[in-house]
């Protein structure tokens, strides 16, 4: 009987946990229900994943209102695997919260970080999951709310501006995808995907929806932070608390580019949308634009978050880059690197609160040293940086071969060199960190810091062991990724 | 403005109204104009104007923090408890119609008890928002 509620369930409880963690108010409490819940939601999601692979897509009528009318959630290849990557972050995430919550958050508020931090999720799942253009953008409200003011609790007073700037940013971003979805239920007078999919091509001609398409791109553009409209992204990673950063770096901006796919590959799959508008040659551009100035800036960085962020710039113009290509391929590598860069940017950042946590500080000058006092915690940061770079035999390798593959395939041999070259920038980026870490001796005096504990270090190398296990067996992943490629393209003659 | 007899009096007489008032839109909402968000807010206000005649701080003692967020959380925890009736009745979520013997009573069942929780959870939501605006404390 569970099992047909699934893609209700996976939404619904981690909602209703939520309130429930501002009832229980003990940080204790708050925090084992956060654990539980987010166990129950990765199980959840692989179940559905498994069952998509089993069957095709699922699909469930909420309240039983049967699909245009009512809002219907739509599990299909792509949705499952942006739902197990947002459902295992947060499952490994979690239980590393616990340790750097108490504290970088003042005792009395962290139930209320913990109700955030379920709504985030469910926000996140939500969008995964709906096959209903105007229940995404509730779902993508209720992330975005929930990540301003997760930011905002940020330990440094800059934490409120650094929201503030993301919340106009965002709002700017949820309102053009909201014009967006009107304009085409002007046309069209539905608001389900698949039926908006359907009526798409008699009206695909008109002003009205090359205006729409034109919102829906910039406003989702702005919530994925693709270059020129990242400026929010930086102090966003930078101010916010450690846990926060690790879990919105690895879901907030992929879920955005997974909004991307679907207007791209499902509401406009039945018309050749790249070759009309433009839009696939100015993505291109900005991707590739993004690409090399995010890591070419990462490099001047000396706050080692703010690094990591420019680098999620880049790292972010490397999936649009896939999206834009348009070829199963391309795409492929684009949902591919989904995954990787999640696992990626999850554990760097999970290894930046472990040495915030030991010596208060990110910037790179107070990392002297490091390699040998916190060993453990350098040596997954050495690790995922590698996978970073795109060392064979690490995630990183996976996708960027995928990447210039596709690019080799339709002869655009300068995107392959471009690809190579912003990897090369990621390696001095990543390298910095490593000479100061490793090779210059710790400064003199204070007391030396300790190892982070055991609780924050296992998740972090659970998701380090993982981005080299699925760099090594990339089968399942590439499984996933190119079947959910092959099944958006197909509408696409 | 504690002082100003004419507000107090003509405030006290128009509170208990408010509250009545925002009883009646909620529980009219299923067959006419209204419905929770609207009654929510209604209630709220009678609270707020109780603040801005007789002080904060005695609207604190009226209404203090953590009865205001237990409201805003029981909502929606009966909203989504609606929902999740719905599955176990052997319905989908929020599927109102097997709440009852009766689909019909069923739908009028559900909506009900959704825009309940609806309520609860704006009028604590307004009275929150207003309080931390007002105090700035939490």
């Amino acid at each position: 009987m569970i099992a047909a509620h699934l893609p209700a369930l996976q939404v619904v409880i981690p909602l209703m946990a939520a309130p429930l963690c501002v009832l229980l108010r003990r940080p204790v409490l708050a925090w084992a229900l956060t654990l539980a819940v987010s166990w129950v939601v990765l199980a959840i999601a692989v179940a559905l994943l498994l069952q998509v692979l089993e069957t095709g897509p699922v699909t469930y009528p909420l309240g039983n209102w049967a699909a245009p009318w009512g809002i219907e959630y739509r599990v299909d290849l792509a949705g499952a695997f942006v739902l197990v990557i947002v459902a295992a972050i947060g499952a490994v995430v979690t239980p590393y919260a616990r340790r750097s919550v108490e504290h970088e958050i003042p005792r009395d508020r962290i139930y209320l970080f913990y109700a955030m931090y379920l709504l985030c999720l469910t926000g996140l799942l939500g969008i995964a999951i709906t096959g209903d253009a105007f229940n995404l953008f509730v779902f993508l409200e209720i992330t975005s709310l929930s990540s301003y003011v997760l930011i905002s609790l940020g330990s440094e007073r800059r934490a409120l501006t650094a929201a503030y700037r993301y919340l106009i940013m965002g709002t700017l971003g949820a309102t053009f995808y909201l014009i967006g979805v009107a304009m085409m239920y002007m046309m069209t007078g539905t608001l389900n995907m698949a039926d908006l999919a359907t009526l798409m091509p008699a009206v695909a001609d008109t002003r009205t929806i090359l205006v729409a398409l034109a919102f829906l791109t910039v406003g989702i553009s702005l919530k994925l932070a693709l270059f020129p409209l990242h400026l929010w992204l930086p102090n966003a990673y930078t101010y916010a608390p450690s846990v926060v950063t690790a879990f919105l770096a690895a879901t907030g901006t992929k879920v955005a580019v997974y909004i991307l796919i679907r207007i791209f590959f499902t509401i406009f799959g039945g018309v050749e949308v790249f070759r009309i508008n433009l839009i696939g040659d100015v993505l291109m551009g900005l991707a590739i634009l993004a690409m090399v100035s995010g890591s070419a800036v990462a490099i001047y960085q000396n706050n080692v978050k703010r690094m990591l962020a420019y680098s999620s710039v880049a790292q972010i113009g490397y999936m649009v880059l896939g999206i834009s290509f348009a070829t199963v391929t391309g795409l492929t590598g684009g949902i591919v690197h989904l995954f990787n860069h999640a696992l990626i940017k999850c554990a760097l950042f999970m290894a930046l609160g472990c040495v915030f946590m030991r010596i208060g500080s990110v910037n790179i000058r107070d990392m002297a040293g490091l390699g040998r006092r916190m060993p453990v915690t350098m040596a997954s940061f050495v690790v995922s940086g590698l996978s970073l770079i795109g060392v064979p035999l690490t995630v990183g390798f996976v996708s960027k071969w995928y990447l210039v593959q596709a690019a080799l395939e339709k002869g655009w041999w300068p995107i392959a060199v471009l690809v190579l070259l912003s990897s090369l920038l990621a390696v001095i980026y990543i390298w910095r960190v490593v000479e100061v870490a490793y090779f210059r001796p710790a400064p003199e005096g204070g007391p030396a810091p300790a190892e982070a504990p055991l609780s924050m270090l296992v998740p972090m190398w659970l998701l380090t062991g993982a981005s080299v296990y699925f760099g090594i067996d990339a089968t399942r992943t590439l499984e996933v990724a190119g079947g959910a490629a092959a099944f958006l393209l197909r509408a696409t003659p | 403005m504690i002082f100003k007899a004419v507000l107090r009096v003509v405030s006290k007489l128009l509170i208990p109204p408010i509250m009545l008032f925002a009883l009646y839109v909620q529980f009219h909402g299923d067959f006419g104009p209204g419905g929770g968000f609207q009654a929510g807010v209604i209630f709220a206000s009678a609270f707020i104007l109780y603040a801005l005649i007789f002080g904060i701080d005695n609207a604190r003692k009226v209404a203090p923090a953590w009865a205001t967020r237990t409201l805003l959380s029981l909502g929606l925890v009966l909203y989504a408890g609606v929902g999740v009736a719905g599955i176990f009745l052997g319905g989908s979520f929020l599927d109102y119609s097997v709440l009852a013997e009766d689909p019909v009573i069923g739908q009028h069942l559900g909506i009900t008890l959704i825009e309940f929780g609806v309520g609860a959870t704006v009028s604590g939501a307004m009275i929150t928002i207003f309080f931390i605006f007002a105090h700035q404390d939490g």
